[in-house]
């Protein structure tokens, strides 16, 4: 692995080489290896090993980035020149603020650095291609008990991030991931299960593939409903799917060019009084880097509170520009938050460490289930895309084990919906929530979030399955 | 590079391995944008290194390395075989590859201009020309511009004997304007949304978009939408445009015959396939005037399918997938072929870079234009009530490409052959065959356009390609328009 010592030196040599008043060199990569499996068998079976750098160089206000994998001299003189290069030639940016000093990081320091939990496990780090293989073993084993055919993940990784700047701030991390994922096919019917953690202690295969088996076996011959609003029970990770599509608009600069659902929405009640919402970093069940793409320490932040949108995120340069702007005295506390992207971007910021607030009375699935008359048990969601931008309408698919609930229980298998539902009316609808847990889909990154009971989701067609 | 590569094929060359390829890939970009009058992003990438394919013990493994030096790919080597082993604890039968005559090769792209010798202050200063356009349409709230070109050479060798030196080049470009006004935030693009445009072709390709000539309009038109009618809710007569019916194939027709997701390598994540093998010439797909084609070739046109070999050394073809309305075909590798009892590949598999495995991936899929002159003026004067709907805004298709949901940017009502008013937030939604089996009519080959689509999604790791989709305005019936604001 990269270690923290050599990217130093590394960017000595960058910093050596550069003309311009500023540099910045960001580290990236890592050891990473994926075993797949399909038809009961493993089909494909990967592993990478790569790091490379990323030079932003700074002068008169102009900026620009040049990255490579190559960390010879020959490539760092290349990549500082190129930076160097497409930056000269720009107008200058009176926004343009100059890299953040280690002293203005840590007066910004909303955040112990030791409340963060370790994050790199050797463990997880030393799994061979033999231990996936045996977990996948495990996997099939229940899907041939059940006479099912399973398709999956089974993947490690350790990786290092970590920036430095001609200002003196620097900062590394390093950490390891594992992740499984098993869908279970039946004749007619398909169930599915996701897990995803820094420890791989923390999985279970056998469990993971019990439970989409189950769901594949419970939803056999599934008959088609007719589409229309229902009290639905989203599960962890339908959930994380669909309210990823918010967060991008949780950024200060998605407020300033007015594409945010939140323009003229912040400090009003947009959603039901038992959502909450914060970003943290040091949450035990989150993950990733502890600073931003300028080195800036990520901030607990509290986004959403009884329902009312209380503030977004920023990285420095944005905070300064709401400052100015027509927003400023409107969208709650500004300031840099350590949540900006790597410069320069057209994005600015954006939440990655979403964690919703523990219910007052948490509820389990199966107590959801029973409480409901007449519903839907949705497992996973595919393809959302927005519809709305503004009533944040979303449009997707049901997928891999969807349940119609009659009388309090369920009540077999039904065929995939299409919705088109808007975040706002969800959000505002939730009737019940689980317990926290770390969920992991598709369409979004990980997060924190709970089970929900929705009332009046907006199903709109039935497919052929 | 040879001589990396021979290290790299003598090195797994071991006891139980019956085929190894490996792949040296350097990559580089170059990404501009702009964004409200200020240069927005700029940056300069480079990737370098190798990635090989071992087949031990009848399995596969796979193994990436950015370090090109002897030890490093000795290393690779043992690990890909490692890998392999491990794979086959948990097979049932061996992998089996069908024949190819092994090449030596090179081929690269066509190009007028190597969009790296054009200075960036020259892109840059396009790049704010047009957002100034677009800026000067009062009501424009937000302005987005963005060029970007890409460079991949690659060097392939196999322990059959093939070695091909392949140089890929692309470049794409667009923009959008956005409106914000009371609880609407309406958007316009051009040439296409996402990233605009993209071909395989040099610099050339920048002055044939009239990026500049169609940036006021098209600001116009977003700032217009607010005060549009919102489209009707019904079964109607609907024409898409020519990007539009692109992606439409690409979702409809492109994914459903990958021959690894009709066999379910793909479940897991992009899903399966409607597709299933009993269908092939016998599923009635589309209308007869359905004629879809997955090209590889050069002679197809400049798109970001079009290669010379595919990443396991197979020369670029042209399938048939639908022929006069009749499903013929899907895309296949030389793992794949034997299971649609085809002696070759179809020549598809295809990989993101050097650390990534090749996979099925969708080349050229491009439906023929009509073969009877018809412009899209003369479709619309031959439609008596409809909508004529533009430029993609969302879509979604569930995981085994039944239904659909499409939303454009922009819509225009027909009325007795006249465009008449604008509509705003145009959707259509269906089933993939009803849907195809409805068109009855497709403009020529005049108002065919070969789309470069640079974001498709697949695999794990997941690796995102550019795919190509020639398409003509056509027009289809009995179409369930509106439902995507149904209940809201």
């Amino acid at each position: 692995m990269l270690t923290r010592e050599r990217a130093g030196e590394i960017f000595d040599r960058i910093r050596k080489y550069a003309t311009t008043d500023e540099v910045e060199a960001y580290f990236y990569g890592g050891r990473s290896a994926l075993t797949r499996f399909a038809n009961n068998v493993i089909h494909q079976n990967v592993a990478e090993e790569n790091y490379g750098v990323s030079v932003r160089t700074a002068s008169g206000g102009r900026t620009a980035r040049a990255s490579t994998n190559k960390l010879d001299d020959e490539s760092l003189k290349r990549v500082v020149l190129a930076s160097e290069s497409l930056a000269k030639v720009q107008q200058p940016d009176p926004d343009l603020l100059p890299m953040p000093t280690p002293q203005e990081r840590d007066s910004a320091f909303g955040l112990r650095r030791s409340s963060i939990p370790a994050r790199y496990f050797a463990e997880t780090a030393a799994i061979t291609p033999d231990d996936r293989a045996t977990g996948v073993a495990k996997i099939v084993g229940v899907a041939n008990q059940h006479n099912l055919t399973t398709a999956g993940i089974f993947s490690n990784a350790e990786s290092v991030e970590g920036i430095f700047n001609s200002r003196g701030l620097s900062d590394w991390h390093t950490q390891t991931s594992a992740e499984i994922s098993v869908t279970m096919l039946a004749k007619d019917s398909s169930g599915w299960q996701k897990s995803n953690s820094p420890d791989v202690g923390n999985l279970d295969p056998l469990a993971l593939a019990e439970i989409a088996a189950r769901k594949a076996i419970d939803s056999a011959t599934p008959r088609e409903i007719r589409a229309g609003k229902y009290t639905v029970i989203l599960e962890p990770a339908a959930v994380l799917d669909m309210v990823g599509f918010m967060f991008w608009d949780f950024a200060g600069q998605s407020i300033l060019d007015e594409r945010s659902f939140l323009n003229n929405r912040i400090g009003t009640q947009l959603f039901g009084d038992n959502v909450n919402i914060v970003d943290d970093i040091a949450h035990p069940l989150q993950s990733g880097s502890p600073f931003d793409g300028e080195g800036m320490q990520r901030q607990h932040v509290p986004l959403v509170e009884n329902g009312v949108v209380k503030r977004v995120v920023y990285a420095r340069a944005t905070a300064e520009k709401m400052k100015k702007s027509e927003y400023a005295g409107k969208v709650g506390p500004v300031g840099a938050t350590g949540h900006g992207f790597l410069l320069p971007n057209e994005m600015g910021e954006m939440p990655v460490n979403i964690v919703f607030g523990e219910p007052e009375h948490p509820q389990t699935v199966e107590r959801m289930i029973s409480s409901t008359e007449r519903g839907v048990l949705v497992t996973r969601l595919w393809y959302i895309r927005e519809v709305d931008p503004y009533e944040k309408i979303l449009t997707g698919m049901t997928r891999d084990g969807t349940f119609l609930i009659k009388n309090g229980n369920l009540s077999g298998g039904v065929r995939n919906f299409r919705f088109n539902e808007s975040l706002i009316h969800m959000l505002s609808s939730v009737e019940s929530m689980g317990r926290l847990v770390r969920a992991s889909g598709e369409e979004s990154f990980d997060m924190v979030v709970p089970a929900m009971k929705v009332n009046d989701f907006n199903f709109t067609e039935v497919t052929k399955f | 590079m040879k001589q990396i590569l021979g290290w790299a094929l003598n090195a797994a060359a071991q006891p139980g391995v019956s085929y190894v390829d490996a792949r040296i890939v350097d990559n580089r970009s170059r990404s501009l944008a702009t964004k409200n009058g200020k240069v927005s992003h700029a940056s300069d990438a480079e990737s370098l290194g190798i990635g090989m394919r071992v087949l031990a013990d009848g399995a596969w493994g796979f193994a990436a390395s950015d370090d090109l030096s002897r030890a490093a790919i000795e290393s690779a080597a043992a690990r890909a075989l490692a890998i392999a082993k491990a794979s086959a604890q948990v097979k049932q039968q061996n992998v089996q590859l069908a024949p190819e005559k092994a090449v030596t090769a090179q081929w690269a792209t066509p190009f007028q201009i190597d969009p790296f010798t054009i200075s960036i202050e020259q892109n840059l200063d396009l790049l704010l020309k047009i957002d100034a356009e677009m800026r000067a349409v009062p009501g424009v709230t937000l302005a987005e511009t963005s060029m970007n070109f890409h460079r991949e050479e690659q060097w392939f060798a196999s322990s059959e004997g093939a070695s091909i030196h392949q140089t890929k080049y692309s470049t794409g470009a667009g923009y959008a304007a956005y409106a914000f006004a009371g609880t609407e935030i309406m958007k316009r693009s051009y040439p296409n949304s996402f990233g605009g445009q993209w071909q395989n072709k040099g610099y050339e390709l920048i002055g044939e978009l009239r990026l500049v000539e169609n940036a006021r309009r098209v600001a116009e038109e977003a700032v217009a939408l607010h005060k549009a009618e919102q489209c009707p809710e019904g079964i109607l007569t609907i024409i898409l445009d020519s990007s539009q019916l692109g992606l439409q194939i690409h979702e409809s027709v492109g994914h459903p015959i990958e021959l690894d997701r009709v066999l379910g390598m793909e479940a897991n994540f992009a899903g399966t396939s409607f597709l299933t093998l009993e269908k092939l010439r016998k599923l009635r797909y589309g209308s007869e005037l359905v004629n879809v084609v997955a090209d590889a070739r050069q002679e197809h046109g400049p798109g970001l399918g079009t290669f010379g070999f595919d990443d396991e050394g197979v020369p670029a073809q042209c399938t048939p997938i639908i022929t006069n309305g009749l499903f013929t075909g899907y895309l296949s590798s030389r793992e794949t072929a034997h299971t649609i009892g085809e002696q070759r590949s179809g020549g598809t598999l295809r990989a993101e870079g050097w650390n990534r495995l090749p996979m099925i991936r969708m080349t050229n899929i491009s439906i023929r234009p009509g073969e009877k002159p018809l412009t899209l003026e003369q479709l619309i004067g031959d439609t008596d009530d409809g909508v004529y709907m533009e430029t993609n805004k969302s879509w979604s298709i569930d995981d085994k490409r039944y239904n659909f949901q499409f939303g454009c940017e922009i819509g225009w009502e027909i009325k007795k052959g006249k465009r008449t008013r604008m509509l705003k937030n145009p959707s259509y939604s269906g089933i993939t065959t009803e849907f195809w089996n409805s068109m009855d009519a497709i403009c020529s080959s005049d108002a065919w356009t070969l789309w470069g689509t640079p974001n498709c999604g697949k695999g794990q790791p997941q690796q995102v390609m550019g795919t190509g989709h020639g398409a003509a305005p056509a027009r289809f019936r009995n179409i369930r328009v509106g439902s995507a604001y149904k209940g809201n």
